[in-house]
């Protein structure tokens, strides 16, 4: 194992430990607020400061990690029920109408950055977790398909699929029985990096008001109130962002030590 | 004195050791061919003459190139004296040349970089060298790109990097491994000439015993970074000392006894088949083209007949046997076994399927590296409407298993526990466990080292006793179709352009393909006849 | 060459026209009527009816895709609910903002990455390396509008060597506008330029491994010649397609990054529309960015066929 893997490995669960244990205890009240005691810098009975109402960051950044993690994580699963199969699909229909159409399709997502897709949402249907999730969610959808469908064209040449047709085996059960098993060390690696820009992507989305609503606690959010009182209270800003980084940095550590652990050769598409 | 001198070599990569106390020299106009099966050092030791080695190679002993020590030269000489004093060519052709660049333009680096010419005289060179291997200027102008070529086109172009500056050494890693043979006679005629025209050591590295012996002037034969034995070719074939060298002899011409066993009952009738492939469009709306690879073909085989299908590349074989398989619909003809066509109403038919296994060329391919050994050799069960289950299917495992010579409890291993040949062991298994009816070898001992594929062909033989095998033998070598067939179907461009009885076919061929054919393919001499011929002189 | 660029061609009109539909579909399902939204709750009937006759809202959906599409081909985008001005002209006024604000970091994002990755490629394993490695790491995972404000904390705030947000517009001159726009850029272009890097480092050690380096070498190149003069140009094809993903993440980023510095660009214009529910802004607006990428993909499929001559030959 790789020191990529056990730095990655302890960066993320101390993210997620955080997370579930906000559901049982937080040192305070994330949502009380507290305002002659607004502004404190860290250090203290607060230990990462407080707010400019007085409410404890510590606490804040713990609640805050289950909505980064619950919208990413279900962005994740969005684009791989959805991309996986298409994939499938159109690497075994290689050259086939529904191989173009589904290629097609990926392109015109691909056209509308994830940015723009949340804006198209939010202006039908307002904004919220639920519209961040599925604007990053359809994002995720060309990105697995588009992976599966490599990899799965490059097995399609191999000769054990071809011992399997012989044996009188159909797309479906093939793409089941072998082309998936093989392609899954690729999608678990390309899942634990989309986990990561999901991170990004749902902090980006809070920050202009487009991700989850008050009073659900956000990391973006919080970087968005900060931002007018950065000169006077830094760390508003800083803690925030330095859990951005550790859990996008432990994940994508996390995403290249499985990498070199699971197989090599696999490549990831980073963008 | 000698152009190269290699003394003491011994090479490890890593701390582990590849080479042991080599010693080879060539001299020039020499042709030195170093030989052995898979993982013998062979490209290794072309390798460390280039310095041209992994990373963590370490070196010990000697290699004197033209009076100089390479081994403890610094990279800036080395870079002096590769491409000017030494040129190589490589197994690949078709991954060996810069795909964005045009071929006059790599060859002219070859004198540019040494600083050796002008830019004129070096076009000039350039074209000079590119007629000389076999590319006119009008059919190959210097802006041609790599993939307008073939691969013997390609390997050309290779040569003329190698030899634009006349190098003194020239060293050949398997050049034409990856070709035809009627190419491969062409390149080994090719590099012949320069050797000859420009007095140049030629260091030629090859598993191939036949070509070793119409080419080299002495031979080396390795085996495990050790030369086992060394001397002038002729000398040496007539006489081989060692027991490695005498396996690696026989294992090259391995002829295998086949049981007569041939019935007059049609199993499978290919009658007037034609695949059309679509080309991609010329133009947006043009109609597109289509390039029929298998044009009209009509055979047949018999229950109990071993049957040969030998062609080049491109030929068309590969495409009739997926049609045969039922793997793809062909656009006219019919394709019947037991009388019953493969395919109907545009969908494979499964009842014929089942009668009919396949053993494919790649030993590392075709296996998913996922499951074990009983899960992937009873997959043609699918095919059965009733498998067996239980003790049943594991006898029927244990049966098949042992029937190439595995054992029974090799069915809880994976497939990368296995080397080469226990694979393609296990891919007959494959084919064996439903007791086919017709079983169709692709390509499939074209993989394998000598040694392997002479005890491949032995079971196979063995195989037509214990079992009654049909089958059809498609191959692109004809020593190994000549041994392991009764009868022969000769491919080109999509066309069988001959058939007839195995023995037949190759001591009388008709056509003027077959002819060609025949006389391209490297022989191996025979070692009576040698010592015959050398005790007249 | 011609004929691959007109199938491209071809291709681009295809995804503008279902991008354009995707477009109008999804803000036709949006839920109330603009102009009620306009008017207020206590709009009588019959202004109502007018104002709907004045956005064109009362004639059939095709008729108003077609006249929606037919506008913006000609140049007239339709008129802002909110503000009664051509929309054309409020994204004029905008993209002058927007678009070299994401070119600037593009070509501050590529004048990073290449020499870092082609340094790291040329130095594998090595601390020089390692260093560029962990530093693209980082990179990778910092979010550009947190980065954006630790510049304005630093540059701006602390050394006072930029203004902490706002543009002059470019009738003050050229400098006063770049200067507005460069710590913007950097904000944007440092975590695409991680990225880059990663992406050209990784593609240049793909090339090394190939059969022609060898061959390069065997001529008697050295391993920098070889990098420089076969290496490069074959590393590049992967590296392309990242360019042209990364526009459209940069004109998304700046969307965002517009917010932290408070500059009048498209993203501004967007979170005003949304917020009073302009919906033909939204839509101009949202169909001028899938443009912008669409175009931008276009111009790496020709820049393909310029480094690629097997892309040439195949039409």
């Amino acid at each position: 194992m790789s020191r990529n893997l056990i730095l990655g490995a302890a960066l993320s669960s101390l993210v997620v430990l955080a997370a579930l244990v906000s559901f049982l205890w937080t040192p305070f009240d994330h949502a009380a607020m507290n305002i002659p005691d607004k502004l404190r810098p860290p250090g203290g009975a607060n230990l990462l400061g407080t707010d400019h109402f007085g409410r404890d960051i510590a606490s804040m950044i713990m609640v805050g990690a289950r909505t980064s993690i619950a919208v990413a994580l279900v962005a994740v699963g969005i684009g791989m029920t959805l991309g996986v199969p298409l994939g499938l699909t159109a690497a075994a229909r290689k050259g086939s109408w529904l191989d173009e159409v589904i290629m097609r399709g990926n392109d015109l997502v691909f056209a509308f950055p994830s940015l723009v897709i949340a804006i198209l949402i939010t202006a039908v249907f307002g904004p919220g977790a639920v519209n961040a999730i599925i604007a990053i969610g359809i994002f995720n959808i060309p990105v697995f398909a588009r992976i599966t469908r490599g990899a799965a064209l490059s097995l399609w040449e191999r000769e054990f699929i071809l011992a399997a047709r012989v044996a009188g085996k159909g797309a479906a059960r093939i793409s089941a029985e072998h082309i998936l098993p093989n392609v899954a060390n690729l999608l678990i690696v390309q899942g634990t990096i989309q986990f990561s820009l999901g991170i990004l992507a749902e902090a980006g989305l809070s920050y202009v008001g487009l991700g989850a609503q008050p009073p659900t606690p956000s990391w973006g959010r919080m970087l968005a109130d900060a931002q007018t009182m950065v000169s006077f209270a830094p760390h508003m800003a800083l803690i925030p962002g330095v859990a951005i980084i550790v859990t996008v940095l432990g994940l994508n550590l996390l995403g290249d030590g499985l990498r070199d652990w699971l197989d090599p050769r696999i490549r990831v598409a980073r963008t | 004195m000698s152009l190269l001198e290699i003394s003491g070599l011994s090479l490890s990569i890593h701390a582990q050791p590849v080479l042991h106390g080599i010693d080879l020299s060539i001299a020039p106009g020499e042709i030195v061919a170093v030989t052995g099966e898979s993982g013998s050092g062979k490209s290794m030791t072309a390798l460390a003459v280039m310095q041209l080695l992994p990373g963590g190679a370490r070196c010990d002993g000697a290699i004197r190139l033209d009076g100089t020590e390479i081994l403890n030269l610094p990279e800036s000489r080395l870079c002096a004296l590769r491409g000017a004093t030494v040129g190589m060519v490589f197994q690949e052709p078709m991954t060996a040349l810069n795909p964005v660049r045009t071929i006059g333009d790599q060859v002219m680096e070859t004198i540019l970089i040494h600083k050796a010419m002008s830019p004129e005289a070096a076009e000039a060179r350039a074209r000079e060298v590119l007629d000389r291997v076999g590319l006119p200027p009008e059919r190959f102008p210097l802006a041609r790109y790599p993939h307008e070529l073939s691969g013997g086109q390609r390997q050309r172009v290779v040569i003329a990097m190698a030899i634009a500056l006349r190098p003194k050494l020239l060293i050949a890693d398997e050049p034409t491994t990856a070709l035809d043979v009627t190419t491969q006679a062409q390149i080994l005629d090719l590099l012949k000439g320069l050797v000859q025209e420009f007095g140049m050591g030629l260091l030629m590295i090859t598993h191939d015993l036949a070509v070793v012996a119409g080419m080299a002037d002495r031979i080396a034969v390795m085996r495990h970074g050790e030369v086992v034995e060394t001397g002038p070719t002729r000398h040496l074939l007539a006489d081989m000392r060692h027991p490695y060298t005498r396996m690696l002899f026989q294992a090259s011409g391995h002829r295998v006894d086949l049981p007569p066993t041939r019935t007059e009952e049609p199993l499978l009738q290919v009658e007037n088949v034609s695949r059309d492939y679509r080309l991609p469009r010329r133009a947006l709306f043009a109609r597109p083209g289509y390039h029929r690879a298998v044009d009209g073909v009509s055979f047949a085989l018999d229950r109990g007949e071993r049957l040969g299908l030998v062609g080049e590349s491109g030929c068309g074989k590969s495409t009739l046997t997926r049609a045969i398989l039922g793997l793809e619909e062909v656009q006219s003809g019919q394709i019947r076994l037991d009388g019953e066509p493969v395919f109907s109403g545009h969908r494979p038919n499964m009842r014929i399927r089942r009668k009919m296994q396949v053993v494919f060329q790649d030993p590392y391919g075709s296996f998913n590296p996922r499951h074990r050994v009983e899960r992937l050799i009873t997959e043609p069960f699918h095919l059965l409407e009733d498998p067996p289950e239980g003790p049943e299917r594991a006898e029927a495992i244990a049966e098949a298993l042992e029937a190439v010579g595995l054992r029974a409890k090799d069915a809880a291993k994976y497939i990368h526990e296995f080397s080469g040949g226990q694979r393609q062991r296990i891919a007959i298994a494959r084919a064996l466990i439903i007791k086919p009816e017709l079983i169709l070898f692709d390509e499939a001992v074209s993989a394998l080292d000598v040694s392997v594929r002479a005890q491949i062909l032995d079971l196979m033989a063995e195989l037509c006793r214990s079992h009654n095998l049909t089958y059809l033998f498609i191959s692109h070598d004809l020593s190994v179709v000549r041994t392991i067939t009764d009868r022969v179907l000769v491919m080109q461009a999509g066309r069988i352009v001959e058939q007839g009885e195995t023995e037949q076919v190759f001591s009388d061929p008709r056509h003027p393909y077959t002819k060609s054919l025949i006389e391209a393919a490297p022989v191996l001499p025979d070692p009576e006849e040698i010592r015959r011929s050398q005790g007249h002189v | 060459m011609l004929r691959y660029a007109l199938k491209r061609l071809l291709s681009l009109c295809l995804s503008l026209i279902v991008a354009s539909v995707v477009i109008f579909a999804v803000i036709e399902v949006a839920p109330g009527d603009p102009a009620a939204f306009m008017l207020g709750v206590n709009a009588q009937p019959d202004t109502l009816a007018a104002l709907r006759a004045e956005l064109g809202l009362d004639v059939p959906k095709l008729q108003r895709y077609l006249a929606w599409v037919g506008g913006m081909l000609s140049g007239d985008f339709g008129t802002s609910y909110t503000y009664r001005t051509p929309v054309a002209q409020m994204i004029a006024d905008r993209l002058w903002v927007s678009l070299p604000l994401a070119l600037y970091a593009l070509a501050l994002s590529t004048a990073i990455a290449f020499p870092a990755g082609i340094y790291a490629a040329a130095r594998r394993g090595q601390p020089g390396d390692m260093a560029v490695m962990g530093a693209t790491q980082l990179g990778v995972a910092v979010p550009n509008f947190w980065f954006a404000m630790m510049l304005v904390l630093i540059f701006a705030i602390n050394l006072r060597w930029f203004g902490a947000g706002g543009f002059p517009g470019w009738d003050k001159g050229l400098w006063p506008g770049i200067h507005a726009l460069t710590l913007p850029a950097i904000a944007l272009a440092l975590p695409q330029a991680a990225i880059l890097a990663r992406v050209m480092r990784s593609s240049l050690l793909d090339i090394l491994g190939e059969d022609f380096m060898r061959t390069a070498r065997a001529k008697g190149l050295t391993r920098r010649q070889a990098l420089w003069r076969h290496g490069l140009r074959n590393a590049l094809i992967p590296v392309l397609t990242i360019i042209g993903l990364q526009f459209s993440f940069l004109l998304a980023g700046s969307i965002i990054i517009e917010q932290v510095f408070f500059l009048p660009g498209l993203g501004r214009l967007i979170f005003q529309a949304i917020s009073s529910r302009d919906l033909i802004v939204v839509e101009s607006v949202v169909m001028l960015l899938v443009f912008a990428v669409i175009s931008v993909n276009f111009l790496v499929d020709l820049a393909y066929a310029a480094v690629d001559p097997r892309l040439r030959a195949r039409t």
